[in-house]
């Protein structure tokens, strides 16, 4: 099989590896400019978990299926929000809590969403998108399309049952959609192995006779390559696909983590592999673009960064009559306890 | 003065006097051992009592409550932690349809003597998702005890009380408390479940609350003694059993009667005391009761919004008034 896979797998284009280079450094800037932002002025509070480290998936998976596809994640989602097409703008402007935010202010870090990118966010508690998502690929079906759901999660995440129930009805009925377990070694402080017997994720889709692969995390090609086939089996009604990519997040688990779990030469050798050079040397060694093409880009970037920075400034927060809006389709006041 | 120490402290001071006394007694939970707690409550308890006793576990909430659950009809005495309430939603199947029940359905052969442990409620901008008060949704369950304590001094006496009680007991702290300071005394002291405490006397006014609202009932009480209106704080500590009686007897003195508390208000703590005390009291109020909730919605992220969502001083002050029909 494994075989067949390499003589299929594409020869990548010149636009991609440069939407692949600007995609990921825009995630990596946007997040080094928001934990600045964090920190420094004390303009984002809340629960904030940055992607740093792990920006290969978003850039893979994005180039391997199509705006219609929907996606949906745990609450480290800044990043595959902004690469299903959010804008920087209204991702900072949610960061500060702001009316423009992508979710009006009301979501926060963690609670990124937009409908219109097919991005369904944004979710708090460890596990429940594993099944949310297979109820967008139930949808997909239901409607006769073919797109198929791309449904995020960690390695701690699946610990939960909810991945066994889900990954059982999922080939059950076939449904659309790839499982993409982010396997960044740690959930909080507790390792991969301090969870479990089973320490390669992608074999728990065997139980349920569902295929399952390992990719290397770090590199969009492989993810890219991955992702295809899964996204290829899935819109020809032949259901669920779990990928395990094994990558790892240069941050603690949220801003205010110590990190006292692991130790500096773990997170340098993952360094090594950093997903922004891998790309930046391809493109370099492919003379893709030329020195200043590259630093056009990055500069580009850093001006839609601090141009987000300028926007969630000057943008206004919710008005107080926000509070008991948008918790009904129609927020009557018949619904509300008013003392 | 006496010795002051952390809620936190208060609350890990109970547990290692427990596990101490008690071989049977075990922690479980996320995070609980290597890393010595989420929000450092176990802190070197691994070092104490070892791998045995302090269990981390993958973030499998359903299935770990079972687990202690099952260990407690057998013989142990867990203490689960929750890393917070809202992730025991997940083990509501446990805790509602086994642990509440088991005494009941087996005839009182079998019992659950089990705590549940960990942070309820708001802690600022956290989202719709990490910001749900969940006193109400467990005290509305027979045979669960509820307990919901404000100071390091009622946390360690109620937690002590709570790991020795044959019953399932919630145990609801709040990470916005677990760095105050009080007094905690050195000698060993249980405060029995079910007894609210007067935390503040007076005559003009009851103002009834729990957990981390009593600060805003304290703070409000303290800006109306500016003013010259004398509230009486009662602390309910206990939320199911409900020691309505203490509520009555202050009411007797004050004829008035202000509910704070951080549930949304529909079928909340203060609903069911605003029942209670009509029964028992009704000839001694002369105004109807008040009460002041969190706004009933999810919470938003945004400060502005966030900041309304919850009961605060101002609001308080003003309910007080309009209560006592003053300007
Ligand atoms: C049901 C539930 N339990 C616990 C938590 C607390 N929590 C938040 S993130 C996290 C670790 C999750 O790790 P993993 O699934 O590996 O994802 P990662 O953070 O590494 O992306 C935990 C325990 C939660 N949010 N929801
Ligand atoms: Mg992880």
């Amino acid at each position: 099989m494994r075989l067949i896979f390499q003589v299929m797998a594409k020869k990548f284009t010149k636009e991609t590896y440069l939407y692949w280079y600007e995609l990921m450094l825009t995630i990596r800037q946007f997040e080094l400019k928001a934990e600045e932002m964090y920190k420094m002025a004390g303009k984002i509070r809340g629960f904030f978990h940055a992607y740093i480290g792990q920006e290969a998936i978003a850039a893979g998976c994005m180039s391997a299926t199509r705006p219609e596809d929907p996606y949906i994640t745990g609450y480290r989602c800044h990043a595959l929000g902004i690469a299903k097409g959010l804008t920087l703008d209204s991702c900072m402007a949610e960061l500060y809590g702001k009316a423009t935010g992508c979710a009006k202010g009301k979501g926060g870090s963690m609670h990124f969403f937009s409908k219109e990118h097919n991005f369904y966010g944004g979710h708090g508690l460890v596990g429940a998108q594993i099944g949310t998502g297979a109820g967008l690929a139930f949808a997909e079906k239901y409607r006769g399309t073919d797109n198929v759901s791309l449904t995020f999660f960690g390695d701690g995440a699946a610990r939960q049952g909810m991945l066994h129930e889900v990954f059982n009805l999922a080939m059950l009925w076939k449904l659309p959609v790839v499982f993409i377990c982010e396997n960044n070694h740690y959930a909080m402080g507790t390792s991969v192995e301090r969870t479990s017997n089973v320490k390669d994720i992608y074999t728990l889709a065997e139980a349920y006779d569902m295929p399952g692969e390992a990719v290397d995390g770090m590199d969009p090609e492989a993810i890219h390559n991955a992702v295809e086939r899964a996204v290829t089996r899935a819109r020809a009604g032949e259901g669920p696909t779990l990928l395990e990519m094994k990558t790892y997040r240069y941050k603690g688990h949220s801003i205010s983590d110590p990190q006292k779990y692991r130790t500096k030469e773990e997170l340098d050798e993952y360094k090594h592999k950093d997903p922004i050079d891998l790309i930046y040397a391809k493109i370099k060694k492919a003379k893709y673009a030329t020195d200043e093409e590259l630093d056009a880009i990055k500069a580009k970037v850093d001006a839609a960064v601090d141009e987000s920075v300028r926007f969630a400034e000057e943008s206004p927060w919710p008005s107080e009559d926000e509070v008991l809006k948008d918790v009904y389709d129609v927020d009557h006041p018949s619904l509300f306890v008013m003392d | 003065m006496a010795r002051q120490i952390a809620f936190r402290e208060a609350l890990r001071e109970a547990l290692n006097e427990e596990m101490r006394r008690d071989e049977n007694v075990y922690l479980m939970g996320e995070e609980v051992a290597e890393y010595n707690g989420a929000y450092k409550v176990s802190q070197g308890m691994l070092a104490e009592f070892g791998p045995k006793r302090v269990i981390d576990t993958p973030i499998a909430e359903l299935g770990f409550a079972a687990v202690a659950v099952g260990s407690a009809q057998n013989g142990l005495r867990p203490v689960v932690e929750f890393m917070t309430w809202n992730f025991a939603c997940l083990a509501l199947d446990q805790i509602l349809n086994t642990a509440s029940k088991m005494k009941a359905m087996s005839g009182g052969q079998i019992g659950c003597p089990i705590v549940f442990r960990g942070p309820n409620g708001s802690a600022g901008q956290l989202g719709a998702q990490h910001s749900t008060a969940f006193e109400s949704y467990y005290a509305n369950i027979p045979g669960l005890k509820v307990i919901s304590p404000s100071n390091p001094y009622d946390a360690k006496g109620l937690l002590k009380a709570a790991i020795r009680d044959n019953d399932p007991v919630m145990f609801m702290e709040s990470e916005v408390t677990y760095g105050d300071k009080g007094e905690v005394p050195e000698e060993e002291y249980i405060i029995p479940i079910g007894k609210a405490d007067v935390k503040r006397a007076g005559k003009d006014i009851t103002i009834v609350s729990y957990s981390k609202m009593m600060k805003v009932a304290l703070a409000a009480a303290e800006e109306l003694a500016k003013e010259g209106i004398d509230a009486e704080v009662i602390d309910l500590r206990t939320i199911r059993p409900l020691d309505w009686e203490t509520i009555v007897e202050s009411v007797k003195k004050t004829n008035h009667l202000v509910i704070v508390e951080e549930q949304w208000p529909m079928c909340s703590v203060s609903s069911e005391i605003a029942f209670r005390i009509q029964k028992e009291a009704f000839d001694y109020l002369d105004a109807p009761i008040l009460r002041i909730t969190s706004v009933d919605a999810p919470m938003h992220y945004a400060p502005n919004l966030a900041a309304l969502a919850i009961p605060d001083v101002p609001r308080t002050v003003a309910l007080v008034k309009k209560a006592l029909n003053k300007k």
